[in-house]
């Protein structure tokens, strides 16, 4: 390759960087949002970069659905303490029993939709103008027409039809009080782009992204940990399978594949040969045909 | 396209470069049929994606599986049958890494399209082989150059339906030739291909033994994008500044930005403007350690020797003998994308760089 060029991860990597440190200078009060998952781990390096040699100038927020898994809960605590970070985290179950949220009903209750009553609120509550997400356009067609800085109204809703112009590298984060901007400085990555990151800059990770035993119940085409969070339907049995998550999630929706890779460059040969998206095993998105479109209007991640 | 197991290499994939492109024409000149054949012929269509394309094409009445389904991903797109936002798809080869902006072809919609072109190194312009060059050609084309857009695709579409004549291509050709003499772009290629046959998009077609050059993808794979950045005129325009008190780094202060333009080096004299104070670069510093140079689209955080100049955000630093005019008289084109008017005489604020003055 020529000299004065970058690979095309480099040129991600500066992308990104560039976008948080324009929130950094544009908005008063920023936060990342940070679910314990690849794609908001590698979000947080990626501002350690940005700001480096100085701490990271806005504190980390998890949506906390109650229903995680452990080792997400102890590697964001221990992240969070290897940084000095702030980490704020708002509960949906508060918000259940503040009455502001209203648990799903059936045999497969998901907090995934009501997680973005927590986080409006959330919002709302610590005054964050501009909100970090790990999103990426590869992931979902709706996330495919997002912006970088994402605007959103004052009650944290997203107009798809009427998104803003945004011209090369010129932001714009000019905004009403009260209305604030989703930002999304991954938007250009790919599954395998962070995956390769991850392998390069040798950042640690969950290791429930790797293969382990776990008891598993099959479901719409794909493994859900048994948990006490799921109920187990007549005709499914709990069975124990040797499986690695390639999302990590609300536990209720996430879906476990079979696997054997116990290491970053066996899950980068596995996501290179993947015939489904990594969203394949999220049952959110399975509802409807537009099912993120309709949670993204309504303010969620 | 990475296909199999063994074909995937960690150090080829590191190694890729990256080209962005946009794609527009008119309303049914077969973009969606273009993008759809590309990525299918490449294998970047993973089988749930297809899946859900099918059905949605099913509950639509289509018969045959429209590929469009998958760039609108709007509901209001889907319903209306037409694009109204550019959307994004990624792909790659062994060679290079591609991201796509499909953007709208309707005029209502031209702020989205120009949202999308903007950031692309190469703009594809189709044209119905059995229309020739209408006017959403030209304006296309002509947003392309004003976007400073560096390499432009004519691809000439829909050849099966003129029987691959080689004179419709020719026609259509110097048709644009002629117009093109107002654009800004150097480099104008030409296609004739059949998006719905795939003739010339992956495969060279055995249709029209007279067309000499490259397939579509090929051109892809290969225009030359490493000279696109400008190398000379050196600009770094302040995005913050950086202040960090720490054991091995007491009072550290450095300057955080992109560079636009040029080639810094640690030793290089430098001007911070609008202020004029001169001062050299002490060192280019990133987390992973020292940098022996920054060029252009880096983000860097660079160090000056004299710590005492006052620079901030909306400042630019350059290079003494090449330094950018600077005044308080422009003339500029205003391309206006609101529906409100603009009101002469008026008050806008206008961004440049990261400086925000008013005008
Ligand atoms: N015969 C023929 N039809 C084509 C070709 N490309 C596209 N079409 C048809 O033209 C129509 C419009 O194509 P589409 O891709 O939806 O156009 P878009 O509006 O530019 O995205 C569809 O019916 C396609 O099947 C081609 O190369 N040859």
């Amino acid at each position: 390759m020529h000299k004065y060029h970058l690979s095309h991860l480099k040129q991600l990597e500066n992308e990104a960087v560039f976008i948080m440190r324009e929130v950094a200078s544009q908005f008063e009060k920023p936060v990342l949002l940070f679910s314990g998952g690849k794609d908001s781990i590698v979000m947080v390096r990626l501002a350690q970069k940005a700001f480096w040699p100085a701490k990271i100038p806005f504190p980390l927020m998890h949506i906390d659905t109650g229903h995680n898994f452990e080792e997400t809960i102890e590697f964001r605590d221990n992240l969070v303490e290897e940084l000095g970070a702030e980490l704020i985290v708002a509960s949906v179950q508060q918000s259940i029993d503040e009455g502001k949220a209203v648990e799903e009903k059936g045999p497969n209750p998901s907090r995934n939709k009501i997680q973005t009553v927590t986080l409006l609120d959330a919002i709302e509550k610590h005054k964050f103008d501009a909100a970090f997400g790990g999103g990426r356009r590869d992931e979902e067609k709706a996330r495919a027409k997002e912006r970088f800085f994402s605007h959103r109204d004052e009650f944290g809703q997203w107009d798809p039809k009427n998104q803003r112009p945004e011209l090369w590298n010129l932001f714009n984060g000019k905004k009403h009080i009260g209305e604030h901007f989703r930002v999304f400085p991954l938007s250009n990555w790919t599954e395998m782009d962070v995956w390769q990151y991850i392998a390069i800059e040798h950042i640690p990770i969950p290791h429930i992204y790797y293969t382990h035993e776990r008891e598993v119940v099959r479901r719409d085409g794909s493994y859900l940990a048994n948990s006490p969070f799921i109920t187990v339907m007549e005709g499914e049995k709990v069975e124990k399978k040797m499986i690695r998550f390639r999302t990590i999630g609300d536990m209720t929706c996430t879906g476990a594949v079979e696997s054997s890779a116990n290491k970053i460059e066996d899950i980068i040969l596995e996501v290179a040969a993947a015939r489904e998206t990594e969203r394949g095993t999220r049952t959110d998105d399975k509802r409807s045909e537009s099912a993120m479109e309709d949670r993204k209007k309504e303010g969620y991640f | 396209m990475i296909d199999t197991i063994n074909e995937f290499s960690t150090a080829d994939y590191l190694n890729m470069d990256l080209l962005r492109f946009t794609t527009a024409g008119s309303v049914d000149d077969g973009k969606s049929t273009l993008i759809g054949r590309l990525l299918h012929d490449t294998k970047s269509i993973f089988e749930d994606q297809l899946i859900a394309v099918e059905q949605a094409s099913k509950k639509m009445g289509d018969h045959q599986v429209n590929l469009a389904l998958l760039t609108d991903g709007l509901r209001a797109e889907r319903e209306q049958g037409i694009t109204i936002d550019v959307a994004y798809r990624y792909f790659a080869t062994p060679k290079r890494k591609f991201i796509i902006a499909d953007t709208p072809g309707h005029i209502q919609y031209t702020r989205n399209m120009v949202t999308g072109a903007s950031t692309a190194n190469l703009a594809v312009v189709l044209v119905d082989a059995r229309h020739g060059v209408v006017e959403q050609t030209r304006r296309h084309a002509f947003i392309a150059s004003l976007l400073q857009i560096k390499h432009l695709l004519i691809c000439i579409n829909k050849m099966d339906l003129v029987e691959y004549k080689e004179e419709v291509f020719n026609d259509i050709r110097e048709d644009f030739d002629d117009f093109s003499s107002k654009l800004e772009i150097q480099d104008i290629q030409y296609i004739p291909i059949s998006a719905l046959k795939g003739d010339n998009v992956v495969e060279k077609s055995t249709n029209m033994p007279w067309y000499q050059g490259s397939t579509f993808l090929y051109t892809l794979e290969n225009v030359h994008i490493a000279s696109d950045y400008n190398l000379v005129d050196c600009r770094f325009p302040v995005q913050m500044v950086i202040q960090a008190q720490s054991e091995d780094q007491p009072g550290f202060k450095g300057y955080a930005g992109k560079i636009e333009g040029g080639i810094f080096k640690p030793g290089d004299e430098v001007i911070a403007l609008p202020s004029g104070f001169t001062t050299k670069v002490k060192s280019i510093d990133t987390m992973n350690g020292l940098m022996d140079e920054a060029f252009p689209p880096q983000s860097v955080l660079m160090n000056l020797e004299d710590d005492h100049i006052d620079i901030s955000r909306g400042d630019m630093i350059v290079k003494p003998n090449n330094q950018p005019q600077i005044g308080q008289d422009i003339e500029m084109m205003v391309c206006w994308l609101n529906e409100k008017q603009m009101v002469l005489g008026g008050k806008y604020a206008i961004r440049h760089t990261t400086k925000m003055p008013n005008a």
